[in-house]
Parts: C-alpha cells; structure tokens; sequence
C-alpha cells in the first residue's frame, strides 16, 4: 500500500470504501426487491411499510396466470425471442468474419455504412418503419415482430472483432486442405468463436425478451402480445392493483434475473469490451 | 507443413491464383449480404424513408397527399413541438452529466479487483437486466403520492406532501432519475473497461513523486480517460435525445404528463403517427431528430478533432 499511510489505516480506507460500495450496492438493487416484496403480499398489505410481507401469498401470481392469458404473452414472447437470437446468430457470424478475413470488393465501405446504422435507435425510424412494414403486409404478424429486429449492428462488430483476434493459421491449413468458404467458417470458425457466440446467444435474448416499443407498434392483435405489452396494458387495466402489477413483473424479471447469476461474468466482459474498442 | 505450402503456392498458375481471388469476393461478398440487406432495408431505407414520408400528408388508410414542405412550416408555429423539444434538452442536459459521475464514481468504488468487488459489481449492473416496462412499474410504484416508499422517505427528511410525478416542475426529473438508476451500471462497466487500460506504473510513478490520490484521479485518471469518456458523453447525448431508454419509462410512467412537461420530441412524434395518424408530420419532426442526432455528433467529432486522442 501507500508509502505514508501506515498498514492499519490503509485497511481503515479500505473498509470505509467497501461500506459505502456495499450500502449503494443495496440501494441500487432494492427497486427489485421491492418489486418482489409487494408481489407476495395480499392487497391490504402493498403500502405497509413492511419489506418482508407479514403474510406471504401466491394468489397475485395465481391470478395473473390464470385469469389473464399471460402464459400465451410469455410462450409469443419466448418464442420471438429465440427465432430472433438464432438467426441474428447465424447472419452475424457470417458478416463477422467475412469483413474480418475475407477481401472482396467495397469491404471497407460496407463496413462503414454498417458501422454508421450504429447510433441509429429505434425510436428514430419507428414511424417510417413502421409504414415500410406495413406496406410488406407484415403487421400484426410474427414475421413483423420477428424480422426487423434481427438486424442489428452490435453484434456483427462484437464478432468481426473477435474474428480479427484469432490466429490465421488454423484457416491457412483448413485453405490447404481445400476446404471451401462455407466448411471453413463452419467447422473452423464457429468451434473457435463458441465464447463470444454464447455471450452474444443470452444479450440478443435478453434485450428482446426485454423489447417494447417495436412490439407494441406492430401488433395491435391480443394474441401476438409480447409480455411487455401486455404489463404495460395491464397496469392500466388494474390502476390501483399494485400486488398483481407486480407479480406480472416478477413473472418477466425473474427469468432475466437468473440468466444474469448464472452467466454475469459472460455478459458483463462482454460490455465491458464493447466499449471504445469495438 | 511449411514446405507443403511453400510448393503449394509457387506450383500454382496465375490463372488459377485469380479464381481462387474471385472465389474469396464471392465467399465474403454472400456471406455478408444477408446482414447487408436487412440493415439497409430496416434501419438505411427507413432513414431515408423519413425524409420522403415529411412532405406528404398520410392519411390513416395509407394514401399520400403531397404537401411539399407544409410539415416544417407547421413546426414554428406548433407550441407543443417547441416545448417537446425543449422538454428534450432538460433531459439531456440532466442524464448525460449524471451518468457520467454515477458511471465512473461507481467505477472508482469497485475497481480493485476482488470477489467483493466482483458482487458489487453485479450489484450496481443487475438493474440492466430488467426490462424498462418493469423500470417503470416499480418507480412509479415508489413514488406513489403520499403511500409510495420514496414518498414516505421525502416526508420523512421534510418533503412533505410532494408529488413526484404529478408536479409539472418535478416529474422529468423522476424520470432522469429512473433512467440513471437503470443505465449506471452500463456505464459502470465502460468505465471499468477504460480504469483497466491505465498502466499502474503511472500510478506508481505519481506516488513516488508524493502525488496523493485525488493529484492521481485528475492529473493521470481523468486525461487517459478521455477516449471512454468521449464514448460514454456521446453515446449517452445520442440515446438523450432519441429517448432511447426514455420513451419507455415514459410512455408507462407519465404518457409525458402532466402538463407535456415529460413529453420529450420522440415521445411528441410517437403520439403524433400512432395517436393522430399524422405520419407525415411525425415523418417531419422525425428527420429534424436525424439532424439533431448528426449535429451532436459531429460536434463531438470536432471537440476531439476527429476521435483522435493524443496521449501516450
């Protein structure tokens, strides 16, 4: 430690930043456990003051599951996101490594015009896309909720630059062998990129099980909600109904919740390279 | 295995060295289409799309009046579209500043490396990964007038009988509140990324010369950091003003009530297409947004001379 500081005080410092770490640490996460305090607790109890509920119950989920078709929300909102993760994988995977290691013409310009589709969000061009998939016939379908949000350019130079790191040599041999383009990406590549697709797997994942101003542009249909949606109806529906409100959001925060204990050194890493070295 | 491809590529003719070239673009030129294509048609075209769109007027049913350039000539005199816009530039001027001391002051706080500082991490980034429907429920929830838990704490430290979200003066800045509260810990992470990069000798070095730690943070810290924070302030301006994060927070806390004093310039072109079914206005102020995101931009670009950052 520090030169003029002398052991135990240095240990004193130390302790008081990890106080002040430790209290912020709570505060920063207790919305959520709040969250989940009141979705246990029976309509009379919501605005006691008390964090552990005096008597727990389940009736708001019970409820919530079975007199709202929320299992339907859930199943739309898996389902759309896995077809999404899936083929946003497959596409990337291919555009990331043919800008990093095969050479064809107007690469660098594809790149950028790529590169440049970066720091448009989606609210920007919600209206004209909005029309543009409108006049495809696409509303109210899967397929609307479903296409647009495969294309996305973080995930390409995530890949394209992991793609950079790896060593040539493995694909040089693979070339000798005669192995075609596609073989090479496929039985070469894909095997060496499995860390960085499996991070890229539980992102995509996660910010489309999270999604909602797309879904809720594209399908009016009750029966194509995504669970956002339908929370963010059912809030309105139940004003004053903050035990079930709150369920419903246990109910679509909890999944994301485990996938991050179980993964959060994945995503974290992930972001944390994401920064200005993308 | 060298001598292999040392024959291997002297023993093959020119010709054929072309095909194998050509193969190569064929390969990489379809390999990227697919990703090409659906960028262009879903975020390139729409862009483009916007501007077409703002000179027609677009009825509910999809038929198109052209109008030339009546949807910008409507903006001066829309007082909703000027206090959306100055709505936009509240928030910005709030959130990017405070995100970039929560970011890196959280940074700071868990940087040395150790399982404790590894939970707290997770901690501070665990907000990211609930939805911003879920966000906003539970916010809204806390600061319910008079019940809610944030509520009853303002009461108790003399903030008496305040209404977070239905006071006109207050309401965006609960909405700032919830915002940073959820992306702090992305920023965290930026910053963490940015800490790693520092060499410690230079730490090491300012401490022989007697430097103490706040000499260190501003005289080491804060100047090889400029390329984070370069990224950190522009991404953050950028989401601001497109409501990136925003728009949901406020379409389910406050549907930019009361008072419009929440209705920032996306929230104002959302109600305008989906409300009014005013496409071509909407399309309008939509391209004025584009501008407004390219002029941050490029004001960035220019305040660190093209991205360059000359240190080392």
């Amino acid at each position: 430690m520090s030169t003029n500081l002398s052991r135990s005080q240095a240990n004193v410092v130390r302790l008081v930043w990890m106080l002040v770490a430790a209290v912020l640490a709570v505060m920063a996460i207790f919305p959520l456990l709040y969250m989940l305090s009141i979705a246990f607790k029976g309509p009379t109890e919501v605005f006691k003051s008390n964090l552990i509920p005096a008597k727990p119950v389940f009736d708001n989920f019970v409820y919530v599951l079975t007199e709202v078709p929320f299992w339907r929300y859930l199943i739309n909102t898996f389902v759309i996101s896995a077809v999404v993760t899936v083929v946003a994988l497959f596409f990337h995977t291919m555009a990331g490594y043919a800008l990093a290691r095969l050479r064809f013409p107007g690469r660098e310009v594809v790149f950028l015009a790529m590169f440049s589709t970066f720091l448009v969000s989606l609210p920007v061009i919600i209206v004209p896309l909005f029309i543009l998939v409108r006049s495809m016939g696409m509303l109210n379908s899967y397929a609307g909720l479903i296409v647009p949000a495969v294309f996305n350019a973080f995930g390409i130079f995530l890949l394209r630059q992991y793609y950079l790191s790896l060593p040539k040599e493995l694909e040089e041999a693979a070339v000798i062998d005669g192995a075609g383009y596609w073989r090479i990406s496929t039985s070469v590549i894909l095997p060496l990129s499995r860390p960085i697709i499996a991070a890229l797997a539980i992102l995509f994942f996660l910010a489309n099980w999270n999604s909602f101003l797309w879904p809720l542009t594209v399908a009016s249909d009750q029966n194509l909600w995504v669970v956002q949606v339908a929370i963010a109806n059912f809030k309105s529906q139940y004003a004053a109904s903050w035990n079930y409100t709150m369920a419903a959001s246990t109910i679509v925060a909890v999944p994301m919740l485990v996938l991050f204990v179980i993964f959060q050194r994945q995503i974290m890493d992930s972001i944390k390279t994401s920064g200005l070295k993308g | 295995m060298t001598e292999i491809t040392t024959t291997a590529a002297s023993d093959r003719p020119a010709a054929i060295r072309l095909t194998t070239r050509q193969r190569e673009a064929i390969a990489g030129v379809l390999f990227v289409a697919p990703d090409a294509i659906g960028l262009m048609l879903f975020i390139g075209l729409p862009m483009l799309l916007a501007l077409g769109i703002s000179v027609f007027e677009v009825d509910g049913f999809g038929g198109f009046k052209f109008v030339g350039l009546a949807n910008y000539s409507k903006m001066w005199i829309d007082p909703l579209f000027w206090s959306s816009l100055r709505v936009t530039a509240q928030f910005t001027v709030m959130l990017v500043p405070l995100l970039y001391v929560t970011g890196l002051g959280l940074a700071l706080l868990v940087q040395r490396t150790s399982k404790f500082n590894t939970v707290m991490r997770s901690m501070f980034f665990a907000p990211q990964m609930v939805s911003l429907v879920v966000v906003a429920l539970v916010w809204q929830l806390m600061v319910v007038d008079k019940l809610g838990v944030l509520t009853r704490f303002a009461a108790s430290i003399g903030l008496g009988g305040i209404s977070f979200l239905g006071d006109p003066n207050l309401a965006l800045f609960t909405v700032t509140l919830a915002a940073v509260w959820f992306l702090m810990g992305f920023y965290m992470l930026i910053f963490l990324g940015g800490l790693q990069d520092i060499p410690k000798e230079y730490y090491e070095a300012a401490r022989i010369d007697g430097a103490g730690a706040t000499q260190s943070f501003w005289f080491i810290t804060l100047p090889l950091l400029r390329p984070t924070s370069f990224f950190v302030l522009l991404v953050s301006a950028v989401a601001a003003i497109t409501g990136a994060q925003a728009f949901d927070l406020i379409y389910v806390m406050t549907r930019g009530g009361p008072a419009n004093s929440t209705a920032l310039l996306i929230s104002y072109i959302y109600q305008q297409a989906f409300q009014y079914s005013a496409f071509g206005y909407a399309a309008a102020l939509a391209t004025l947004l584009v501008v407004l995101l390219m002029a941050v931009t490029v004001f960035f670009f220019l305040l660190t001379r093209g991205g360059r950052f000359d240190y080392e």
